[in-house]
């Protein structure tokens, strides 16, 4: 009889592995959009963020968020990948001529590029994590701050002497328009996938899709542009310089 | 005649059997009239080729009225051609104008090997049902009416998923050539009805191992497959199987 390991077995299963995960990892870009947002109230605001969520738990919190969101990522560039790859295998010989059905069909560039953006967003996310946790390639060494008595890293400083630097902003604005696209078609599947979508609430699930879409990537894009814009890189920065 | 007939250029694919390479081979067609289904233009052609003594082209159909499911063309790169809830069958010549070329291949899928030209094998099909499409009770007279208490809603929904002829439209039409929409509503066809209840579990188990065993493609929610489906069977259908299938193993 069938059970849990079937889930990573078949291709039901790995769908329904990529939706899950896909629905979770927009929780997390929400809380992540969230609390990025304060780097636009300013330096105290943002470092006390970013103390407060390293403190959560005796510290314990994001150590344990941090693996969890691994296995996240993981599970999802996987499974999706998986999805993309059996395209290949299914039909080795393609179409001489091909179009689109039209009518009710909902594919769209959003839907056929879902490997692109995914992939572009992996690595991405990757090298974030690296620029900003890791701190590889910073343009200079940021002294520890002092909250609340406590010695924590200086972040902001980090991210506006980054988002002062032009291609940055633009690579960054970039992938968040992938991100975009990459949700205009995940969220509503991700429902699809789950067998929570009904005739009832398909438009309602296909709205909300778009708007959810459009607000990640506007407001993940709002922070690097009013950084470049509003925001002098720190002193000491080789951007300050000129 | 009316004097309304036209001429069509073909652009068909020719394979003389499953191990040869293929190609599209050229045909003009004229005297075309806007009445006859596409079907019967290529029995015109076949008869004009066969006077030619070339090899006639080779294509399955069978009822012509769009319910058995046997035909199943490529026309333009939409399976089925132009037509939304339509057959291959019901594609009428005056959905092409004058001197248009028309490109016609088979289903594509490495499920579904070519025959010979526009003709494959979908077989896959009924090894999935072979799987799992069936109820496993005794079959006698038909029971007393109200013994059995299906809602109104169920039976139609059931009804509708029972209303897939087989065509493989959906494998056809699918970027990632899935057999889901044909699988789900089979296994839709039986999970929303009592009798068909008890086995719903290994039901959707065994009929999504053969699905993978067959080799198709996994879905990628795009929903081309319920744009071309003769008979519109909904990709909710789809999220059911999954909904059934998550139930099964959970």
């Amino acid at each position: 009889m069938a059970g849990l390991t079937d889930i990573t077995r078949s291709t039901v299963g790995k769908k329904l592995l990529n939706g899950l995960t896909g629905l979770l990892l927009c929780g997390f870009i929400v809380s992540h959009l969230t609390g990025n947002l304060l780097l636009l109230v300013g330096r105290e605001a943002f470092n006390q963020y970013a103390y407060f969520l390293h403190s959560l738990g005796h510290g314990a919190v994001v150590p344990i968020m941090e693996v969890g969101l691994v296995m996240l990522f993981g599970a999802h560039a996987i499974s999706g990948i998986s999805v993309a790859r059996s395209r290949r295998r299914a039909r080795p010989d393609g179409y001489k001529k091909s179009a689109n059905a039209g009518g009710t069909s909902r594919k769209s560039l959003a839907s056929r590029s879902m490997i692109v953006t995914g992939t572009v967003l992996l690595i991405f996310v990757i090298l974030h994590v690296a620029q900003f946790k890791l701190g590889w390639g910073q343009l200079r060494d940021y002294p520890d701050v002092m909250i609340d008595g406590h010695a924590s890293v200086d972040l902001y400083s980090r991210v506006v002497d980054w988002f002062n630097w032009a291609p940055m902003v633009g690579l960054y604005v970039v992938v968040m328009l992938m991100l975009g696209n990459h949700l205009r078609h995940g969220f509503w599947s991700a429902f699809q996938t789950l067998g929570a979508n009904n005739p009832r609430y398909e438009n309602l699930i296909n709205t909300a899709g778009m708007l959810f879409a459009a607000a990640m990537a506007v407001g993940f894009l709002l922070i690097p542009i009013y950084i470049f814009l509003f925001v002098e890189p720190t002193a000491g920065s080789s951007l300050a310089a000129g | 005649m009316a004097g309304n007939e036209f001429s069509v250029k073909l652009l068909i694919w020719r394979q003389s059997g499953p191990a040869q390479p293929g190609e599209l081979a050229s045909y003009t067609m004229d005297n075309v009239l806007p009445e006859m289904s596409l079907l019967e233009m290529l029995d015109l052609l076949n008869e004009k080729l066969t006077a030619e003594g070339i090899d006639p082209v080779a294509f399955d159909s069978d009822c012509r009225e769009g319910i058995c499911g046997t035909c199943g063309l490529v026309i333009n790169g939409i399976a089925h051609g132009p037509h939304s809830g339509a057959a291959t069958c019901e594609v009428r010549m005056r959905s092409f104008s004058d001197g248009e070329t028309i490109v016609i291949e088979p289903f594509r899928a490495a499920s579904f090997p070519v025959i010979k030209d526009l003709v494959v094998d979908r077989a896959a099909f009924d090894r999935i049902m072979q799987a799992g499409g069936y109820v496993s009770i005794n079959t006698g007279s038909a029971p007393e009416a109200n013994s059995i208490p299906v809602p109104r809603p169920h039976a139609e929904s059931a009804m509708d998923a029972a209303a897939c002829i087989g065509c493989a439209a959906c494998v056809a039409a699918c970027p990632n050539a899935s057999a889901s929409l044909f699988t789900s509503a089979k296994i839709s066809q039986y999970a929303q009805l009592p009798q068909g209840r008890a086995e719903a579990k290994r039901r959707v188990v065994r009929m999504v191992d053969a699905m993978d065993e067959e080799g198709f493609g996994n879905c990628s929610n795009h929903g081309e497959c319920e744009a071309v489906c003769p008979k519109e069977i909904s990709i909710f259908n789809i999220g059911r199987m999954r909904r059934e299938y998550l139930k099964a193993v959970l």
